[in-house]
C-alpha cells in the first residue's frame, strides 16, 4: 500500500486550498464552496488514517460529518438566498453591519 | 508499498485534485468554480476507492458531489446571474497577501506536525483481510447499527431540523 | 468602695447618653434635663468622697501602691496593650473632687442661667460629657485613656463655646479654639510616640517604673513634646490665642471649662508625669520660663482692657501660668493647689460675671456698669470673697496657695530669683487690675443706660447659692494647706507628697519651722502682702479717688496703650504668619496639585482607553473574511504552540 504520509500531506494540501480560497475571493458563494472542499479534505485525512490503524472509527465520523455537512449546505443556502432578497448583493466586503 | 498500478491512480488522483482545487479559487465565474468543484470531489472519491473504503467513496460523489453541488449551483443559479457578468478580477489587498503567507505557513506547519510524530493512535482490529472478509458496507452498517446507534439517530434529527430550517427561512412573507 | 471609682466617670455619660439622645426625640422637660444632669453629677461627686474617705483610711504609703481598677482590655494590638483602667492615688483623687465638685455647683447655677434658651438638652448633654472627658483625663492609669480625654475636653470645648453657633463669632471662636488645641495635641502625641517607642508601654505605672532606662535627650524631647500640648490646652504662650475669644460661649461654660477645669489639665499632666520632668531639668526651665513670662504677659494685657469676661479669661491664663511656674521649679504640689484653690475663685468669679450679664440683660463692657453693688448685694459679696482670694489678701486661699508658688520659685534648686520677681510684680499687677474691674463694676458711679438700671435685679436663688458655696470655698479651701513656717501642718502637701516621691521630701526641709530658712520665707510672704496691697491701693486710686487717673495715664503713655489695649497684636501676627500661608498652600494644593496633576491623571487614563478601545475596535470591521483570517492566524498560533 501507498504509505499513509502521502494521503495526509494530500489533504493538508487540498485543505490548505480551501483556506486560501476563503480569504481571497469575494463572493460568498465560491466562499462556501471552499469551505465544502475544506471538509471534503478533512475526510481524506479521517478516512486514510482510519484505513492505516485497522479502526472505522474514522470512517464513521467522517459518515457522520458528511450527514451535517449536507443539512448545513442546506441552511447556509437558504440564508444566502435570504440575503440576496435584502442586500441585493452577496459580496462579502458588502456585508458588513455586524460589526460595532 | 504498493504496486506500480496504484502509484498512477494515485498520482493521477492526487494532483487531478489539487489542480481542480486551485482552479476552484482561481475562475472568475461561480459557475465554472463550481464545475471544477465536482471534479475535485470525483478525484477525491478515486482516493477513498484506493483506501479500499468503497462505501465512503460512494456517498461522497452521492452526497457532496451530488446533493450539496446540485444544491450550490441551484442558488448560483438564483442569485449571481448578473455576478458573474460585472465580476471583477481579484484583488490583491496587503490583508489578503497577510492571508496567503499565513496560509503557506499553516501548510507547513501541518507537514512538519506530520513527520514530527505519525500516526501515534492504537491499532485497531479491522484489519484489511477481515474487512475484506466480511465485505466493507456490511462492516460499517454493522457497526452504525450497533456502536453508533445513538448518533446515527442523532444525525437523523439534524437533518430534520436542516429541512425545517431552510423551508422556514426561504418562506415569503403572505 | 474603691473598686467602684469607675462610677465616678459612669454618671455623667448616663447623663449624656440619657438627655442627648431622649432628650432629643422626645422633647423632655427642662426639668426633667436639669435634674438628670445635676443628679449624675451629684452622685460624681459623692462617689469622688467616698473614694477620698476610703484612702484616708489607708497609710500615706499605701495609698500610692493601690492597684488600677482595669474596666477591660481595650487595644492589644502589636507590642501595645492598653486598658481602660482607673487609677485610684491621692492625685487623681484630688482632681476628681475638684473636678465633680465644683463642675456639680455649676451646673446647679446653670439650670438658672440657661432657663431660657431654647438650647437647654443640649447645653446640658454636652456639659455631661464635659465631665465624663475630664474624669476619664485625671482618672485614667494609662496615657492612651488620658489623651482620649484630652481630646474629647477639646472637642467639648468646641461645642460648647460654639453653643450659639447660628452667630459668626461664637462659631469663630469654637474653631479657633480646636484648631489651635490641635496644633498643642500634635506634640502630645509626638510625646506619647516617643514614649511607647522607647518603653514599650502606656501604662503610667509601668513607663514611670522603667523611665530611668531613658537617656537624657529622649526624656527631654518627651517632656518638652507634652509640654506643648499643655501650652495648646492650658493656654500657655504662643497657644493661649483661643481663651480670651472662648468667652463668646455661655458664662457657666466659661467658668468650668476655662477656668477650673479643662485649662488645668497642663498642669495635671506634668504633675503626673512628674518622673520624667524631674530627669530633664531643661525641661522644667522651661515650663517655669513660660508659665511665668505668660503670667506676666497675660496680666499686663487685662491692665487695660474693657470686657468683663476677657479680663477674667486673661487673668486665668495668668494664674495658669503661676501653676506652671510651681510645677516647673518642681512644687508640683503647690501648682495642684493653686489648681484647687483657682477654681474655686476663679470659677466663683464668672459665675459672678454670669450675674451681672443677667441682670443687665448681655452687658459685658464695664465702662458702661458702676454701682452695682446696691442692685445685687449677694453676687457683689461673693465676688468681693473671690477679689480678694486672688489678690493674694492673707486669710483667703489664695493667699497660701499664691505664696508657697512664689517661695518655691525662689528657693527651689530649680527656681531662681528671677524668676521670683516676676511673680511677684505679677501678683501686685493681679491685684491692681481685679480690683479694678470690681471697682469700676460694683463701685462708683452707674455710667450705663437709665432702661438697664430699672432691670437690674438679683440673681435668683438657684444661681446665688452655688457662688455662695463656692464664695466659702475661697475664704476656707485654703486651710488645708496652710505652710509649717505660720504653724500649720500643710495637709495637702503631706497628702500628695507621697505621689510625688523625693523632691516634695526636699521641699520638705525648706519648709521646716523656724531657722533661717523659715524667716526668710515669712520675709517673702511679707513682700507679696506688701505688693497685694500696694496692687489695690492704686486700683483704688486710679477708679475711685480720681477716676480722670485712667484717661490721663493712657494719654500718658499713648504707644504702650495702644499695644496693650491691642493685646500685642499678637492675633494679626498669627494671622498673617500661619492662617494666611495655610490658605495660601490650601489654594496651591487646590489648583496646583488637585486640578492639574490629578484632574489630569484620571483624565489620561480615561483617554487611554478611549484609544485603546478605537485602536482594538479595528477587529470588529463586520467582513466575515477578515474573521476567518482571524480564525486561522489563530490555528497557526496554536499548531505552533503545540509543536
Amino acid at each position: 500500500m501507498i504509505p499513509a504520509a502521502f494521503f495526509l500531506v494530500l489533504g493538508a494540501v487540498i485543505f490548505v486550498i480551501g483556506v486560501i480560497g476563503v480569504l481571497v475571493r469575494r463572493e460568498a458563494i465560491v466562499i462556501f464552496m471552499c469551505i465544502e472542499m475544506m471538509l471534503s479534505a478533512v475526510g481524506i485525512t479521517l478516512v486514510a488514517a482510519s484505513c492505516y490503524l485497522h479502526s472505522f472509527d474514522g470512517v464513521l465520523f467522517l459518515f457522520f460529518a458528511m450527514t451535517v455537512a449536507a443539512a448545513e449546505a442546506a441552511v447556509g443556502l437558504a440564508i444566502f438566498v435570504l440575503l440576496y432578497r435584502t442586500r441585493k448583493t452577496v459580496r462579502a466586503d458588502e456585508i458588513n453591519l455586524l460589526r460595532w | 508499498m504498493g504496486s506500480s498500478f496504484e502509484w498512477v491512480v494515485f498520482t493521477v488522483s492526487a494532483i487531478g485534485a489539487v489542480l481542480a482545487g486551485v482552479m476552484v479559487i482561481l475562475r472568475r465565474n461561480p459557475i465554472h468554480s463550481a464545475m471544477f468543484l465536482v471534479l475535485n470531489f470525483f478525484f477525491v472519491a478515486v482516493i477513498y476507492l484506493l483506501l479500499r473504503n468503497q462505501f465512503i467513496a460512494i456517498v461522497q460523489v452521492m452526497v457532496y458531489a451530488g446533493a450539496i453541488m446540485m444544491l450550490i449551483v441551484f442558488t448560483i443559479m438564483l442569485i449571481s446571474v448578473e455576478e458573474s457578468r460585472r465580476s471583477s478580477p481579484l484583488k490583491l489587498t496587503p490583508v489578503r497577501v497577510f492571508g496567503i503567507v499565513l496560509s503557506f505557513l499553516f501548510l507547513i506547519e501541518l507537514c512538519g506536525g506530520l513527520f514530527l510524530e505519525m500516526l501515534p493512535g492504537r491499532r485497531g482490529e479491522f484489519t484489511p483481510e477481515k474487512v475484506a472478509s466480511i465485505g466493507h458496507v456490511k462492516t460499517v452498517g454493522g457497526l452504525l447499527m450497533s456502536r453508533f446507534i445513538f448518533p446515527f439517530e442523532l444525525v437523523s434529527l439534524v437533518l430534520l431540523i436542516g429541512i425545517i430550517g431552510a423551508v422556514i427561512l426561504v418562506k415569503k412573507e403572505r | 468602695m474603691i473598686d467602684y471609682v469607675w462610677l465616678i466617670p459612669a454618671f455623667p455619660a448616663m447623663g449624656f447618653l440619657f438627655n442627648g439622645l431622649v432628650g432629643r426625640w422626645w422633647r423632655l422637660r427642662q426639668g426633667i434635663v436639669a435634674w438628670v444632669a445635676c443628679s449624675a453629677l451629684g452622685l460624681s461627686f459623692l462617689f469622688s468622697i467616698l473614694v477620698f474617705l476610703e484612702l484616708l483610711k489607708l497609710s500615706p504609703e499605701a495609698r500610692v501602691a493601690i492597684p488600677d481598677r482595669v474596666l477591660f482590655d481595650w487595644v492589644v494590638s502589636g507590642g501595645l496593650k492598653t486598658v481602660i483602667g482607673y487609677k485610684v492615688d491621692p492625685l487623681s483623687i484630688v482632681m476628681a473632687l475638684v473636678v465633680t465638685g465644683v463642675s456639680f455647683f455649676i451646673h446647679i447655677y446653670s439650670v438658672g442661667y440657661m432657663h431660657d434658651d431654647p438650647g437647654f438638652t443640649r447645653y446640658f448633654s454636652y456639659l455631661n460629657l464635659f465631665v465624663f472627658m475630664m474624669l476619664n483625663l485625671v482618672l485614667a492609669n494609662n496615657f492612651l485613656l488620658m489623651f482620649v480625654g484630652w481630646e474629647g475636653v477639646g472637642l467639648c470645648s468646641y461645642l460648647l463655646i460654639g453653643f450659639w453657633f447660628e452667630r459668626d463669632a461664637p462659631a469663630n471662636a469654637g474653631k479657633k479654639a480646636f484648631v489651635v488645641n490641635r496644633v498643642g495635641d500634635f506634640g502630645f502625641l509626638l510625646g506619647l510616640f516617643l514614649i511607647f517607642s522607647h518603653l514599650g508601654t502606656l501604662t503610667f505605672d509601668e513607663v514611670f517604673a522603667k523611665a530611668h532606662t531613658l537617656g537624657p535627650v529622649t526624656v527631654t524631647f518627651i517632656t518638652l513634646l507634652l509640654f506643648v500640648g499643655a501650652t495648646g490646652k492650658s493656654a500657655q504662650l504662643p497657644l493661649y490665642v483661643w481663651l480670651p475669644d472662648a468667652m463668646e460661649g455661655p458664662t457657666p461654660v466659661s467658668s468650668l471649662i476655662h477656668a477650673a477645669t479643662m485649662v488645668t489639665a497642663g498642669v495635671y499632666m506634668i504633675a503626673r508625669c512628674h518622673v520624667l520632668y524631674e530627669m530633664a531639668p531643661v525641661s522644667m526651665a522651661v515650663v517655669a520660663t513660660v508659665g511665668a513670662l505668660t503670667a506676666i504677659f497675660a496680666a499686663s494685657m487685662a491692665l487695660v482692657n474693657t470686657d468683663f469676661k476677657r479680663i477674667l479669661a486673661y487673668s486665668t491664663i495668668s494664674q495658669l501660668g503661676y501653676m506652671f511656674l510651681a510645677v516647673g521649679v518642681g512644687a508640683f504640689s503647690a501648682g495642684i493647689f493653686h489648681l484647687m484653690t483657682h477654681a474655686f475663685f476663679k470659677g466663683l468669679l464668672f459665675l459672678g460675671a454670669g450675674s451681672v450679664m443677667h441682670a443687665l440683660a448681655g452687658e459685658l463692657d464695664i465702662r458702661r456698669m458702676g454701682r452695682l453693688k446696691e442692685k445685687m448685694p449677694i453676687t457683689f459679696w461673693t465676688f468681693m470673697m473671690a477679689t480678694l482670694a486672688i489678690a493674694g489678701v492673707p486669710g483667703f486661699s489664695g493667699f497660701f496657695s499664691k505664696d508657697e508658688i512664689l517661695w518655691n520659685a525662689f528657693s527651689s534648686p530649680h527656681g531662681s530669683l528671677f524668676l521670683w520677681i516676676i511673680g511677684t510684680v505679677t501678683a501686685g499687677m493681679t491685684a491692681f487690675y481685679m480690683f479694678r474691674l470690681a471697682f469700676m463694676a460694683f463701685f462708683g458711679r452707674y455710667r450705663g443706660s437709665e432702661e438697664a438700671w430699672h432691670h437690674a435685679h438679683e440673681s435668683p436663688p438657684i444661681m446665688t447659692v452655688p457662688m455662695v458655696i463656692l464664695a466659702v470655698l475661697s475664704v476656707i479651701g485654703g486651710y488645708v494647706g496652710v505652710p509649717h513656717v505660720l504653724g500649720g501642718g500643710n495637709h495637702f502637701h503631706q497628702f500628695l507628697a507621697p505621689v510625688f516621691g523625693e523632691v516634695s521630701q526636699h521641699l520638705e526641709k525648706a519648709h521646716g519651722a523656724g531657722g533661717q530658712e523659715g524667716s526668710l520665707e515669712l520675709l517673702l510672704m511679707l513682700v507679696s502682702v506688701a505688693v497685694a496691697f500696694i496692687g489695690i491701693g492704686k486700683a483704688y486710686y486710679f477708679y475711685i479717688k480720681e477716676p480722670s487717673m485712667p484717661k490721663r495715664a493712657a494719654e500718658a503713655l499713648p504707644g504702650a496703650y495702644r499695644v496693650l489695649f491691642n493685646k500685642y497684636y499678637v492675633d494679626e501676627i498669627y494671622q498673617f504668619l500661619f492662617v494666611n500661608s495655610t490658605k495660601r498652600l490650601g489654594t496651591i494644593l487646590w489648583r496646583q496639585f488637585d486640578e492639574n496633576v490629578v484632574d489630569r491623571t484620571v483624565n489620561v487614563v480615561a483617554a487611554i482607553m478611549r484609544v485603546l478601545g478605537s485602536g482594538l475596535r479595528l477587529l470588529q470591521t463586520g467582513f466575515v473574511q477578515d474573521y476567518a483570517l482571524g480564525i486561522i492566524i489563530g490555528a497557526v498560533l496554536l499548531i505552533l504552540f503545540l509543536m
